[in-house]
């Protein structure tokens, strides 16, 4: 945990966003995670991608579960209201938050056991049902604030730090994304803030169900010689399928970066993916490939990272419900309550 | 010859009928008939937890007089449509009643009863002459039946060609074989029977007035439209799943923009009842109105969500249709078996807010009612109806909406109030009456944002476990509850004509039973002021009405008498006073179980007093 507390008074010459905000503004508590905690860099990718999207702090609400990984948005977007659920539902709770205000970002943060173990029902349905939202998983494959079990995403053979090897099969929570209908499906590692504030600018601007699944390594119980989710053996695996940068509205802007093979992905929003290919030819955009890669992936031992799959025409889910424009939670007496000449009809309907 | 009952405008017909035979629109068809001409009928299906094949009943009671419970008893008549429950079904009747049967085939007289009047109409021959498509030989056999009936009981047929009318506006097709149906059976009973030896009749009467007939569940889901409910998330169980399907239904009609046809409504059937509740709390969170629609075992999977939105103050309204428990129970019969397991729902000290309407009336304004409370309390409130209100349909006064009355959002702090630097603190009690305020998300671009959890915080909702801070909150949570029982709906009062020393207490859909009750006890002599609960936390008027008896009997439709149990627990009192009287099998209770429970008690106490006086 760091002690400094952070001066309150902002720099005048910190730079604003086109929003008029400068990037503290996105920042919130001060983290009381272990240091070197994956979360807190993740954390520090969702206000750097907060800021540089210029959306407003308050338009953003952020939703967690329970867990390490569920306390983290305390320590990011404070002028957003927060809402730490119950474990492993919160995907219930921004489903519903979402059917009442469809203008607002939503930024579900949640872990590996919340996701995975506990909430994988809930996981599972909130991708079906395409609410537009970003969801990433802190996933470190071990329950940090009980001190160290293993959750479902921990590779099997992968040895605690009391030594225990894991015997039960891993949840991949990507394959199931994209399996459950996910429209927008990456992966990243918390050490690459490269490759994972563009993915989280991407999927903040996708106007569907959008995942991430953000390696994180555990300082206190997952970084240690035989687990699989350390620094050392994400870095010595990582297998990055593409780099991503995020171009919002239709500017194009030139990178300083070598080009590789590059794909120009459109969202609906208007915003672009240009897609850097590394290594093979990889298309995003076909779900059956993504799936096969992904396997053929864990099956190699590798941590296979970057846009794995996005449809850039997403359609959520009220598009399904054929909701109004405006927020539902906007909607006073005139729009709904019928009155009582048409409670008249109804009871003469009842006779 | 047997004996024959004979009653005028009060009588009890059952019909025993296969499920899934498209009875049950013949039986309501029945029902209607007798409501139009203005006599009181109070119908009840009897069903299995079963889609096609199994038995299943409906109960009319035709009640001049207006009494809406389960007579209970044997019945007058029995429509007997289904071989396979023919003994028990024969045996139900009432000596001197009547066995209604399809006659087609000759049966041995050892399955009928020497003491009961027996009228034997051959249905299926009449269908198979008349119809050749299986499906149609199904559906109007049905009809037939009701058409025989209204010759035997003097229904008036014009009453039922003007129903078919309005059932099939505009389908000229299906209004004329329903009539030619109809008439068949009519016309069968005017050549070959005497019709004058059946002597149970209706006769027209003026005693329904403007009142309304309908289900619990339909009227609670109109409830859920006025009172501004956006969001409907729920999973299906008997005996709630008419409920979410009928607010789907109103919302069609009502909710949808005339020009763009967009919905101002939102329903989601989720994968579990853990999701619905969660739903509803994310939704009511963020300033929309929610609900779900549930029973028992729902209710159980519900629990830890329930407690979040207790302790983090987010508005819920949860209707619970009550059926039989523990566990999967019974869930196509009723029971009031939830009280404790809602009242006292999660872990740690909770307690929440329960309604008790009494009928479906009672289903539409509770409901709407529900949602101002869940808001202005910033709590779960739960509508405990139960099964015998919520799928069966019942005579009530008409629903009424006052046209000046708004949606009370309570207190919500808005931008302009931040901007005019009023204090915000999210559990802060400003003014006494244990309620904070609130800001919906994206009120303010810098002020009113704060972390909605549901450990344990201070006034400004920073996390905190000091002993200090964590007691005065639940403090405050208990005043707030205090709150609520004033601005719950209060309980309703019913004195003898005389004075006495013994009271009952009773809630939700024992009322009706209750009422009857009542005039008959009043009749024997038995002099009792009961007064019906109508919201937990308990109203002042609840402990005063206790206090003013010597004896108060409780009347509800458990095994645990759970109201009981509240009643002793929260006003702290000596249980030897609060008599139980308990209904708990499965149907609904009756006026001759609350009469014989509070006689049999009342002439035990009357003893115990003599005793007293003799010593």
């Amino acid at each position: 945990m760091t002690y400094i507390a952070k001066p309150r008074l902002h720099h005048p010459s910190l730079v604003k966003n086109k929003a008029g905000f400068t990037r503290r503004d996105y920042e919130g508590a001060v983290s009381t995670l272990c240091a070197g905690c994956g979360h807190d860099s993740i954390s520090a990718a969702i206000i750097q991608a907060s800021y540089e999207l210029d959306v407003l702090p308050h338009q953003i609400a952020k939703l967690s579960g329970i867990g390490c990984s569920s306390k983290a948005p305390t320590y990011f977007l404070g002028a957003s209201h927060g809402f730490n659920t119950v474990h492993g539902r919160m995907p219930s709770v921004m489903t519903g938050a979402n059917l009442a205000n469809k203008n607002l970002v939503y930024m579900g943060v949640s872990g590996d056991g919340d996701s995975a173990s506990i909430g994988l029902g809930q996981f599972a349905h909130i991708m079906r049902r395409g609410v537009n939202m970003t969801y990433i998983v802190m996933n470190n494959g071990v329950y940090g604030l009980t001190k160290g079990q293993f959750s479902a995403t921990a590779d099997k053979g992968s040895i605690s730090k009391k030594g225990v090897a894991n015997s039960e099969e891993p949840i991949d929570l990507v394959s199931l994304a994209i399996m459950m209908g996910a429209t927008f499906v990456g992966r990243s590692f918390s050490g690459d803030k490269h490759q994972l504030v563009p993915l989280i600018k991407a999927a903040m601007a996708h106007q569907g169900a959008a995942f991430l699944d953000v390696i994180s390594p555990c300082v206190a119980f997952n970084n240690h010689p035989g687990s699989t989710k350390s620094y050392d053996y994400v870095r010595e695996h990582n297998e990055a399928l593409n780099r991503i940068d995020f171009i919002e509205g239709r500017e194009e802007i030139t990178t300083s970066y070598d080009a590789g093979t590059l794909t120009t992905v459109q969202q609906h929003d208007g915003s672009i993916l240009r897609l850097r290919k590394l290594g093979e030819d990889y298309d995003a955009s076909n779900k059956v490939g993504a799936m096969t890669r992904v396997q053929e992936g864990m099956a190699a031992g590798e941590v296979v990272t970057g846009l794995l799959y996005v449809d850039p025409s997403p359609k959520d889910l009220h598009h399904h419900l054929n909701t109004v424009d405006a927020p539902l939670n906007t909607l006073g007496d005139a729009d709904l309550c019928p009155g009582s000449s048409a409670l008249e009809k109804i009871n003469a309907s009842l006779r | 010859m047997p004996q024959a009952i004979a009653a005028v405008n009060d009588f009890v017909v059952k019909f025993a009928n296969v499920n899934g035979s498209g009875s049950a629109s013949a039986n309501e068809l029945f029902a209607r008939s007798i409501l139009r001409m203005g006599v009181p009928v109070s119908p009840r299906n009897i069903f299995p937890s079963n889609i096609q094949g199994l038995p299943t009943w409906y109960e009319v009671r035709v009640t001049e007089k207006g009494y809406l419970g389960r007579r209970g008893g044997g019945v007058d008549m029995m429509v007997a449509m289904n071989p396979q429950t023919w003994a028990e079904d024969v045996k139900e009747i009432e000596p001197g009643g009547y066995l209604f049967y399809d006659s087609t085939k000759p049966m041995p007289s050892s399955m009928f009863r020497e003491d009961i009047n027996i009228v034997g109409v051959p249905l299926t021959a009449i269908t198979n002459a008349t119809y050749s498509d299986a499906r149609q030989r199904q559906l109007f056999k049905n009809i037939i039946y009701v058409g025989a009936l209204s010759v035997l009981l003097d229904i008036d047929d014009n009453e039922i060609k003007r129903l078919f009318g309005e059932q099939f506006k505009g389908k000229e097709k299906l209004l004329d074989s329903n009539v030619k149906a109809l008439n068949l059976g009519r016309d069968w009973i005017k050549q070959h029977f005497d019709a004058a030896s059946v002597k149970l009749k209706v006769r027209r009467a003026d005693n329904v007035g403007d009142r309304i007939f309908v289900e619990g569940n339909n009227a609670a889901a109109l409830g859920a439209v006025y009172g501004g409910a956006t969001v409907c998330a729920w999973y299906p169980i008997t005996p709630s799943s008419s409920l979410a399907e009928a607010f789907q239904a109103h919302c069609k009609k009502l909710r949808h923009d005339k020009g763009t046809g967009k919905a101002k409504y939102a329903i989601v059937q989720a994968e579990d009842e853990l999701a619905s509740i969660g739903i509803v709390i994310g939704a009511a969170w963020n300033g929309s109105r929610a609900f779900t629609s549930t029973s028992g075992p729902g209710i159980s999977l519900m629990t830890e969500f329930i407690g979040l939105a207790s302790f983090a103050e987010v508005p819920a309204v949860i209707v619970n249709v009550q059926r039989g428990g523990p566990s999967t129970g019974m869930p196509t019969r009723t029971q009031q078996s939830d009280l404790l397991s809602c009242a006292y729902a999660s872990n740690g000290d909770t307690k929440h807010v329960l309604l008790f309407p009494e009928d479906p009336g009672e289903c539409f304004e509770f409901t709407a009612d529900a949602l101002d409370l869940a808001d202005r309390l910033q709590t779960p409130v739960f509508v405990m109806t139960d099964l015998d209100i919520g799928m069966n349909h019942r005579l009530c006064k008409p629903f009424h909406w006052d046209e000046q009355r708004v949606i009370d959002r309570g207190k919500v702090m808005t931008a302009a109030d931040l901007d005019a630097g009023k204090t915000f603190g999210r559990y802060l009690d400003v003014d006494g009456d244990g309620i904070p305020f609130r800001t919906y998300p994206s009120t303010h671009p810098t002020k009113g944002a704060y972390f909605t959890r549901g450990t344990t915080k201070d006034e400004y909702a920073r996390y905190s476990e000091e002993g200090a801070v964590y007691v005065r909150n639940m403090e405050r949570l208990q005043k707030k509850f205090g709150t609520a029982a004033r601005i719950a709906p209060q309980p309703l009062r019913h004195s003898s004509p005389k004075a006495t020393r013994y009271g009952v207490i009773y809630f939700g859909s024992t009322s009706p039973a209750m009422t009857e009750a009542l005039d008959q006890l009043e009749a024997a002599g038995n002099h009792v002021n009961a007064l019906r609960v109508r919201a937990f936390p308990f109203a002042q008027g609840v402990e005063d009405f206790i206090h003013e008896h010597d004896r108060v009997f409780i009347v509800e439709q458990n095994r645990d008498a759970q109201l009981r149990t509240m009643l002793m627990s929260e006003f702290v009192l000596d249980g030897r006073k609060l008599v139980p009287v308990l209904h708990y099998d499965g149907t609904p209770i009756t006026a001759r179980f609350i009469a014989a429970g509070i006689a049999k008690e009342l002439g035990q106490l009357k003893v115990v007093s003599f005793e007293k006086a003799a010593s």
